[in-house]
């Protein structure tokens, strides 16, 4: 069926629009200002060009640092999505527990960054930290300001700790709307668990899965405050992603030019990453 | 209310569609269509799944906007006008009501929105309980009603706007058969009533004759023919008219009319009838409806044909039986319960009289 | 294929049963044969699912066992029934091709492939999708989805019974001739034992052996299509049975001599009716002849429906149905006559026999 038209719709978009543009195109349109012109400060501006683009992608720090994120991407990814679908998968469908699943699953996802990772960096701490206490304990070394891996791994688990609830409710919603006609048609069919989550659940998830897949990719790859507050991007530069360089670079040294550069180059990976896994997605649905 | 349109309630009412066209996309969901609605008047869409019946119905409506050509509501161009600026109200196929409002709330919102008085109000709404046998259950919410009761509720709702136009998309088609029965003898009082233009879709024949009314067939995005509905039933101008009308289905064969016969490979396989002596020779299609088709011989011209039994349904006071005849598949109902075993040859006859033919074209052709 | 016993059935979806009305369905004790094709008729509401839906071993039934055979299985589940089902809405495997869906419950239970694909082929073209084998069922339109549904239903061919709840409520009206009659003649070819529920009247006529009147939780009449049109045994089934229904008069018996209003008709036998019991006098519209000769009526409405015409009238202050053919004509003074056969007679709204 077609949507209704009318066009006073628009004047209804008007205020968003009027939003988006000064929250993101204007600033958007500052950092293209500043990727293409050099400053000393003072508001002189000279002409560079794609002097800073080439810079930016000429560094080792940059291409560390995209490694780096598309690992974390990666790992991020493979572990929440399945974790994801598997806990919905066992959610209870009706009585009292659904409220009380719901509530307990939207939890981690009420506190604000800065706090999950303030929570985390004394979550892990070896001194007072009841994690790193325990651990330490027990004689498993742990130390995630000196060590690569645990530093990693205290990322990572945060992040999972924080964000499978999203992928959870995600899946949780596609799987209620299935209608129970098709459990008992299974059930006649004789169908296997794996086949109803195969032929059954799975096919009805796709719509919310491709969802929840781009918001995890988009958020992970644009981490920053997690490692911030934990790691502050170290040990040495372990844990430093293109966000913790770009401010590093804008802040840290205030080199504008290749800032503003690194900032563009990084929406550009996002948004061209997000359309690639969104077409290919969407193209898997088409053919079938 | 807008001025363009101000004053649509008033004296002569005449909705018309000027060749009008949907194109969505690659699918052309209407091709160009002509009709012309008067006041008062009861008109079935008729047609299957797909046919082009809802979309009809959203232009007509203001739903949507039509790809090409023009919508006029009593001599005024209505085309570009939203559905909120007209006077239409609409019963779907879905039991479409508020939930959190009383059946009285439920009825009395388009009025309260409208502006009308306490007083009319409560009149207004008792008059359409009544009238929808609702009285008893005013005060509850619609999920407490049974199916019936819920599309009683939305039919009550759309009588009480007093809309120019109003559009039941297949209003019965989720409620019970028995429920449907009496909904349908109940129908054609409300529409006697309101003096708006009533248009309703469905798929069902049978519905279409009950309303009575003029219906409108049918087919692939066209409208195959309009006219009065007993008088499309019994006089189709083409193929498809017949074939949408026809419940059992229509029984076709193809024939050659050679004199007084229609033959196949030149054996004469039914007489020609008296009102078809007229046509010329030729290939036609013949067609017929199923109670035409009878085990005893009707009448002194019925035709004797030679036939096996494919399977036989008994409906209660009738009897359908599948048959191959001639090398065609057709349905033949007879009264009273005959329960042929299958692959039984067995002698029937048609009754010629009631013989329709079509040319290669699909158009009827009419004898003298 | 199973004899189906229904052993003391009754079913409460709320906890605690205790009154009769606490029972959505109430004492079903039934023998259904091996082979047969039965229908569950009745309006929304009337149990005839939750019948169904313990047939299959979707629900466990409150009190009373169901045998299959002689077994009890009312402790089974649905795959352990060995039963096919067919859904209201078109309930398909969208991702598998129309093939594959059909496949589905053969593969599931590892037939060998060679016979999977001689069944499937069979039945692909029993629906007539075999052109559309090889193609993904997602693109399919709602009644080619339900015939999917169907074939499912049909393609294993050891199953104890295949129950259909409602299944053609979204084809079209011409395409359920068709598929009506290929199960119908496919019940008569393999002799499957068959439950089909729907509160339509002419689907329930045509395609069972045995229908089960339901209304209101109880099984009213179970009878062939005649028996029910002929000998309804309780008004309901009259009313429900038939369109229009049959009518239903008041009336006062008294031997062999029924008082409708002014008016008297003898029977060709003497109902035995209790004291104090409302009486009152069934009669088809089909078995109503309008002409110049009986009972005057008034005519109100004739409503031509192409084959008949549904005469509307008024005889002895009450309103009447009668059927007229297509060529009838109506008489200027309508009067009626009843054909003695098809009287009925109810006391307290069930039939009376009498001793002929």
């Amino acid at each position: 069926m077609e949507k209704t038209w009318n066009n006073k719709a628009w004047f209804m978009v008007l205020p968003v629009l009027v939003l988006v543009a000064f929250s993101a195109v204007i600033p958007l349109m500052t950092v293209v200002n500043y990727s293409v012109q050099d400053t000393f400060g003072n508001n002189e501006f000279f002409w560079a060009g794609t002097d800073w683009f080439i810079q930016v992608l000429q560094s080792d720090r940059f291409w560390d640092a995209l490694q780096r994120n598309l690992l974390f991407s990666a790992i991020i990814l493979a572990i929440e999505i399945p974790l994801g679908i598997l806990i919905a998968l066992n959610m209870p469908k009706q009585g009292l527990g659904v409220p009380f699943c719901l509530v307990f699953m939207s939890l981690p996802l009420l506190i604000p960054w800065n706090v999950v990772g303030t929570i985390w960096q004394v979550f892990g701490r070896v001194d007072i930290g009841l994690l790193g206490y325990t651990l330490d304990a027990i004689g498993v070394p742990y130390n995630y300001v000196n060590n690569v891996f645990d530093a990693w791994v205290t990322l990572i688990v945060m992040d999972i700790w924080h964000w499978t609830s999203l992928v959870v409710l995600l899946c949780y919603a596609g799987l209620v709307s299935i209608p129970d006609a098709y459990y008992q048609a299974a059930k006649i069919d004789g169908a296997s668990r794996w086949a109803v989550f195969r032929y059954i659940q799975l096919p009805k998830m796709k719509r919310v899965l491709l969802i929840a897949f781009l918001l995890r990719f988009m958020d992970s790859f644009m981490i920053y405050t997690e490692p911030f507050v934990v790691t502050g991007g170290g040990p040495g530069n372990a844990t430093t992603f293109l966000s913790i360089d770009l401010v590093k670079t804008a802040i840290g040294q205030f080199d504008l030019g290749p800032a503003a550069a690194l900032s563009i180059i990084y929406f550009l990976i996002i948004l061209l990453l997000s359309w690639i896994f969104y077409t290919v997605m969407t193209n898997s649905d088409a053919q079938s | 209310m807008n001025d363009a349109v101000h004053g649509w309630e008033e004296a002569y009412l005449m909705l018309e569609l000027k060749n009008i066209t949907k194109v969505v996309g690659a699918d052309t969901h209407i091709h160009p269509t002509n009709l012309v609605l008067e006041r008062g008047s009861l008109n079935v869409l008729l047609g299957p799944t797909l046919s082009g019946k809802t979309s009809l119905m959203r232009l007509m409506a203001g739903l949507d906007k039509p790809t090409s050509g023009s919508i006029t509501f009593d001599g005024k161009d209505v085309t570009g006008v939203r559905v909120q600026d007209r006077s239409v109200a609409m019963v779907y196929q879905q039991f479409i009501n508020y939930p959190a409002m009383t059946v009285y709330e439920n009825i009395a919102s388009p009025m309260r929105i409208s502006g009308k008085d306490a007083a009319t109000i409560d009149r207004e709404v008792r008059k359409a309980a009544e009238l929808m046998k609702l009285t008893p259950y005013l005060q509850r919410t619609p999920l407490n009603l049974s199916g019936g009761q819920q599309q009683r509720t939305a039919l009550a709702r759309a009588i009480v706007k007093n809309a120019s136009l109003v559009l039941l998309d297949e209003p019965l088609a989720n409620l019970d058969y028995k429920l449907r029965e009496e909904l349908r003898e109940e129908l054609p009082k409300l529409f006697a009533a309101a003096g708006s233009i009533f248009v309703y879709a469905t798929t069902e024949p049978g519905e279409a004759l009950l309303l009575g009314g003029s219906t409108a067939t049918m087919h692939q995005g066209r409208i195959s023919q309009f006219g009065s509905t007993i008088a499309v039933y019994r006089k189709p101008s083409d193929i498809v008219t017949a074939k949408t009308f026809a419940d059992p289905p229509l029984n076709t064969i193809e024939l050659v009319k050679s004199g007084n016969a229609f033959e196949r490979d030149g054996i004469t396989i039914l007489p020609v009838p008296a009102h078809l002596a007229g046509i010329r020779d030729g290939s036609y299609t013949v067609a017929f409806h199923p109670h035409h088709l009878s085990l005893v011989r009707p009448h002194e011209t019925a035709a004797a044909l030679k036939a096996r039994i494919i399977i036989s349904e008994i409906a209660g006071s009738e009897s359908f039986m599948h048959v191959d005849c001639a090398g065609s598949r057709w349905v033949m109902l007879e009264h009273g319960i005959h329960d042929i075993e299958p692959d039984t040859a067995i002698e029937l006859f048609v009754d010629t009289r009631h013989l329709m033919v079509f040319s290669a074209d699909g158009q009827a052709v009419r004898g003298a | 294929m199973a004899r189906i016993n229904l052993d003391h059935i009754r079913h409460a979806y709320g906890p605690n049963p205790k009154k009769p009305s606490d029972y959505s369905l109430k004492e079903v004790h039934h023998e259904w044969n091996d082979g047969g094709a039965y229908a569950l008729l009745g309006p929304s509401g009337c149990g005839k699912t939750t019948l169904l839906n313990i047939i299959s071993g979707l629900l466990q039934p409150s009190e009373g066992k169901i045998l299959f055979d002689g077994k009890d299985v009312t402790n089974l589940s649905t795959q352990e029934r060995n039963i096919a089902q067919v859904f209201q809405f078109p309930v398909i495997y969208d991702t598998m091709t129309v093939y594959d869906n059909l496949a589905f419950p053969l593969r599931n239970r590892h037939v060998p492939e060679t016979e999977v694909d001689r069944r499937v082929t069979e039945i692909l073209e029993m629906i007539g999708l075999s052109d559309r084998a090889k193609k993904k069922a997602q693109g399919l339109t709602a009644d080619q989805k339900q015939k999917i549904s169907l074939g499912r239903g049909l393609v294993r061919s050891d199953v104890s019974a295949i129950l259909f709840d409602e299944p053609l409520t979204v084809i079209d009206p011409h395409m359920k001739w068709v598929l009506r009659s290929q199960l119908k003649r496919l019940h008569k070819q393999f002799g499957f034992t068959m439950v089909y529920v729907t509160h339509d009247q002419t689907e329930a006529l045509t395609f069972a052996d045995k229908v089960v009147v339901m209304y209101d939780g109880e099984i009213v009449q179970i009878g062939t299509p005649a028996e029910l049109f002929e000998k309804p045994k309780h008004t309901f089934v009259g009313y429900f049975i038939g369109s229009p229904g049959m009518n239903v008069l008041p009336a006062t018996i008294d031997g062999s001599s029924v008082h409708l209003g002014g008016e008297t008709l003898s029977l060709s036998f003497a109902p035995k009716i209790g004291a104090g019991a409302k009486t009152e006098l069934g009669i088809r519209p089909e078995f109503i002849r309008l002409g110049r000769e009986g009972m005057p009526v008034t005519i109100s409405k004739v409503e031509d429906i192409g084959r008949q015409k549904i005469v509307r009238a008024s005889f002895a202050d009450r309103p009447i149905a009668i059927v007229v053919h297509e060529d009838g004509e109506i008489p200027a003074e309508p009067k009626i006559t009843f054909d003695p056969n098809a009287i009925n007679i109810y006391a307290d709204s069930w039939r009376v026999g009498g001793e002929a």
